[in-house]
């Protein structure tokens, strides 16, 4: 079994860390397995299960750092391994930037484990795909899928006294289902923690509901409409503004946070006064890690910082901006890092009460195929897909053909209609929201 | 962690993939480790044969053995620092069956008699487990043994025996040149890849290859504080499958274009390309704000390369057309319907679009692919009329094909091989006719250079591009330089409004490094060779906008 306890991560780290000669040293140990099963056109495609196990060393000499990493932990492979680091320490060049590496610190202890999760089979994976195929099959629809689900753990320590250790599982799930005939398609994609939270067959009923619903969409002309963005399609866009909530782009005089005359826009109401995004590692929907694990989800600093509450834009207000340990130095300011998920506050209303108090507009699943425009002002372009419907009076009327669309984020949240009840996409707590003048510059035949 | 460590490259400037990330594959490892050899092709056949035997012996039908070992080094650096260095290795073996008519497949680190045998069990089981949901039997296509065959990507420098220091002092040279020529900010890198991939089949092939790959890349960005404003470029440099040979700048690979352009073919001379980037990046804050509407387009080969790509390139997958990326990348309009009329007219007269992985220096090109099938090369559009796919060996049956196309590949030993794209690329005018002679014939219109935005919906009709460099053309001539561009166009209609290519002299090929497709997510490696070529009324939009 590749998921260490505590206790043996940490035997492990003590050793590798009684070996060091340089100056500072770090060690990360990391493992688990993770399992995935892909079906389309009805039928199993393939499926997978892997497992790693792997430990790191980074070796310092003032400012000078190397890495090596290894899979074997006898203590000859060990010390080799720290030997090997310091030996590419003493060759790399220095890094004006580095910074010395932080003392003990304290995590919050946060519940990313779940044993449901960690017993998953191939067998279960096999059955989702059934559960998902089979209603599909039924209505004559075609679904196409897949399912990965991850148990791991992180350990890391240095020479300085820090520690950290966190277990995790993770299930990511999504399907597209299709029409027979190609002209509806619909789409759900789910996440979670604890794979007990999670029903395939749920699931995969509102992508078939959306794939028939969608069946011959009209179209409807380009140009500024009022939106609904489900969550799914919402995340996309604030998701790729929270990743550009840099203070350092944004002191350097090129991020849409940066001020005209030079400085930040730190503490401006940039927004509509109702948004407000924070982040929090013990949230009870998406836990996370007290610490930033690097390569996760939304990619982390590996540096042991400590993840806590962080407010970013509070009532329209930017409240934070994520600091590189240097760049903070520098200007004096606490090193928050960025967010491992973020928590987007909405309203009291389901997507059915948004919908009803809709005179006309536009509902969206789920945008694709985003890409920055202008880095400047966060502009991107992208395209609706698998389900886009008009409402009007409160009702959807009939399924749209899909747009392109070209927006910012940043003027979005300032068009804010009405927010609904936020829910879990992809690690981060989204309501659904309504925006006003949303643009869509073209039209896409694409289903 | 999930299955792969992943660089994030969100700040790093990487404008090529801004946002995305640089998938890393196995571990961390010393250069001088990497330089040794591992096992050789006799004792990796001993490996690969006890993998078939095990295989047979459990009821595989077929099986397919990939002892690969993938070495890859990077270099990031901003400015005056080296941000990162990473010099990783994996190395392992990926056993593929056929059982009961279903694939299975099976991967591992521990490559040993034992290691191997256990694995290619697994493979064997999993496919057999499988099989109990199967309902659309493999039918393989039939590829004749090649017996024991080499093949290398003809390199003359391995860019991972250039010592370390001599690539430092390149891309300082290069931050420090931008630096000086009025950048207020810099990023360069440089991608190594190298794959060792001993392939063996129970056709009776036995297939040693060593591929190289090589991407130099770097963005300049130029502020002006006071207005509140920035504008970056991107470096000009395509990726190729070539040695540290391509960063020679020979000037014999210049092609020289208008108001002092510089096109780059196989080889590469960044440091004055970033030269001309800081300039032009600042002359960018004063470019005119384009008039939306209709212009004509001369797109330049190191732009319209992922046009091809995403326009071209991607709708031809024959798994898309099928269905199997539906949940993924989406499937595409370039149906079997369409294509059995003989008569769908993906593009004008002028278009003759092939499939390679034959072109010297290109990603693409490799002498088998990861189903030991040799490459070659075929025609996909033709005389602007859809004419074929991409398609791999269990693939090409539904195309009334007996021979696969050799469009599979893994980006890993660990990862099960699909149908990826080859080289797909615009065949050279035959007219005489380079870049300067075709702006002379344009009245309006717009000269697009380099890589920028890129969208495209999941069926592959409606597309939105950037580009790094867009000069105005008035009555023939360029008459400065414009901004805030993209063009929004349907896949079909802008093909059809191609009515012009330079000849071959003018042809370069442009690659992407890291294409992503499937799931879990795989990258590879794809180059497109085109001519810049003329578009006639293509719709641009104005992307200028105003925040706070």
């Amino acid at each position: 079994m590749t998921i260490l306890t505590k206790e043996e991560a940490k035997k492990i780290i003590d050793k590798v860390l009684a070996f060091s000669k340089a100056d500072e040293m770090s060690v990360t140990l990391a493992g688990g397995r993770t399992g995935n099963i892909r079906y389309a056109r009805n039928t199993v495609t393939t499926a997978g299960e892997s497992y790693d196990l792997s430990l790191a060393v980074t070796s310092v000499y003032g400012k000078r750092s190397g890495t090596s990493t290894i899979n074997e932990f006898d203590d000859a492979s060990l010390e080799k391994t720290v030997r090997r680091a310091e030996e590419i320490a003493q060759l790399a060049p220095e890094n004006p930037e580095y910074v010395p590496m932080l003392g003990p610190q304290n995590y919050v202890d946060t519940n990313t484990f779940s044993e449901s999760t960690a017993k998953i089979d191939p067998d279960y994976r096999a059955k989702v795909a059934f559960d998902s195929i089979d209603p599909c099959k039924k209505k004559n629809l075609t679904a196409a899928g897949y399912l990965e689900d991850s148990t791991e753990f992180y350990a890391m320590g240095n020479s300085k006294g820090l520690f950290g250790y966190n277990k995790s599982t993770a299930i990511d799930f999504s399907v597209t289902v299709r029409s027979a005939d190609g002209t509806g398609s619909g789409y759900v994609a789910r996440d979670y923690n604890d794979v007990a939270k999670f029903n395939a067959n749920t699931a995969t009923e509102i992508a078939m509901q959306k794939a028939m619903a969608s069946v011959n969409a009209k179209a409807l002309e380009p140009g500024k409409y009022t939106v609904i963005l489900e969550p799914t399609a919402a995340l996309d866009l604030i998701q790729n503004m929270m990743r550009s909530i840099d203070s350092r782009s944004a002191d350097e005089g090129r991020s849409f946070l940066s001020k005209k005359g030079g400085g930040t826009r730190l503490g401006e109401k940039l927004f509509d006064e109702r948004v407000t995004i924070y982040s929090d590692p013990s949230h009870p929907e998406i836990p996370s890690a007290g610490f930033a694990i690097p390569g996760g989800r939304n990619g982390g600093a590996s540096d042991g910082r400590t993840q806590e509450k962080v407010m970013w834009v509070e009532k329209g207000v930017v409240k934070n901006m994520a600091h590189s340990r240097y760049w903070a130095e520098k200007q004096g300011v606490k090193a928050v890092p960025p967010p491992s998920g973020f928590i987007m506050q909405g309203g009291t209303q389901s997507l059915a009460e948004l919908i009803k108090g809709t005179e006309k507009g536009i509902l969206v699943t789920r945008l694709w195929y985003i890409r920055a425009v202008d880095p400047q002002t966060l502009l991107y372009t992208g395209l609706t897909r698998d389900g886009t419907f008009y409402i009007e009076k409160g009702q959807i009327k009939f399924p749209v053909k899909n747009f392109r669309f070209n927006e910012s984020p940043v003027i979005m949240l300032n068009n804010v209609e009405a927010m609904g009840i936020p829910s879990r996409v992809n690690g981060n707590m989204i309501p659904p929201l309504k925006i006003r003048d949303f643009t869509f510059t073209s039209l896409s035949d694409a289903v | 962690m999930k299955r792969r460590d992943f660089i994030q490259l969100s700040g790093m400037g990487l404008g090529a993939v801004a946002g995305a990330s640089i998938p890393i594959l196995g571990h961390t490892t010393p250069i001088e480790q990497m330089l040794e050899p591992k096992a050789d092709a006799a004792m990796k056949k001993k490996l690969a044969d006890i993998a078939l035997n095990a295989a047979q012996a459990k009821g595989a039908t077929y099986t397919d053995v990939r002892i690969g070992r993938y070495l890859q080094q990077y270099l990031f650096t901003r400015e005056t620092r080296v941000q990162n260095i990473v010099n990783a290795e994996s190395y392992g073996v990926g056993i593929r069956v056929i059982a009961n008519g279903t694939w299975g497949f099976a991967a591992t680190s521990d490559v040993s008699n034992e290691g191997i045998a256990k694995c290619a069990e697994t493979a064997v089981a999993i496919a057999k487990a499988n099989a109990k949901i199967q309902t659309e039997p493999v039918i393989l296509a039939p590829q004749k043994g090649v017996g024991e065959v080499a093949w290398k990507t003809p390199i003359q420098k391995n860019a991972f025996q250039i010592p370390i220091q001599d690539k430092i002092d390149l891309l300082m040279k290069v931050n420090s040149e931008a630096m000086k020529n009025g950048a207020g900010f810099v990023t360069s890198n440089l991608f190594f890849v190298n794959e060792q991939k001993y392939f063996a089949s129970s056709d009776g092939s036995y297939i040693d290859q060593d591929i190289h790959r090589i991407w130099p890349n770097f963005n300049v960005t130029a502020v002006d504080r006071q207005a509140g404003k920035f504008k970056t470029r991107d470096g000009l440099g395509s990726p190729m499958g070539m040695g540290y040979e391509y960063l020679d700048g020979l000037a014999s690979e210049k092609i020289a274009g208008p108001n002092g352009l510089v096109g780059y073919r196989n080889s590469y001379d960044m440091v004055e390309d970033v030269i001309a980037a800081a300039k032009q990046a600042k002359s960018k804050m004063t470019a005119k704000s384009v008039t939306p509407g209709k212009y004509d387009l001369v797109l330049d080969p190191n732009h319209l390369g992922l046009t091809i790509h995403e326009s071209v390139g991607h709708p031809t997958e024959l798994d898309r057309v099928l269905g199997y990326e539906a949940n993924y990348a989406g499937t595409s309009f370039a149906t079997l319907d369409k294509w059995k009329t003989k008569s769908f007219n993906y593009g004008s007269k002028e278009v003759n679009i092939i499939a390679d992985k034959t072109q010297p220096h290109t990603l693409g090109t490799v002498g088998y692919d990861d189903e030991g099938v040799p490459c070659k090369e075929w025609d996909l559009i033709k005389d602007g009329i859809l004419v074929n796919y991409q398609a791999t060996r269990d693939q090409v049956n539904i195309l009334g094909e007996n021979a696969s196309h050799g469009c599979c590949y893994a980006d890993n030993w660990n990862s099960v091989q699909f149908q990826r794209m080859p080289n797909v690329s615009l065949r050279p005018g035959k007219e005489k006719l380079d870049v300067m002679e075709m702006i002379k014939g344009v009245e309006k219109g717009i000269y697009i250079i380099g890589r920028g935005s890129y969208s495209i919906d999941q069926q592959r009709y409606n597309f939105q591009f950037g580009g790094q460099l867009f000069y105005e053309i008035k009555n023939g001539e360029i008459v400065g330089m414009l901004d805030d561009i993209a063009y929004q166009s349907n896949t079909q209609e802008f093909w059809n409004s191609c009515v012009q290519i330079c000849d071959k002299d003018d042809y370069r090929t442009f690659g992407s490094f890291f294409d992503g497709k499937g799931q879990p997510a795989q990258v590879s490696a794809v180059s497109h060779g085109s001519s810049s070529t003329r578009f006639n009324g293509v719709n641009i939009i104005n992307t200028g906008r105003k925040i706070g």
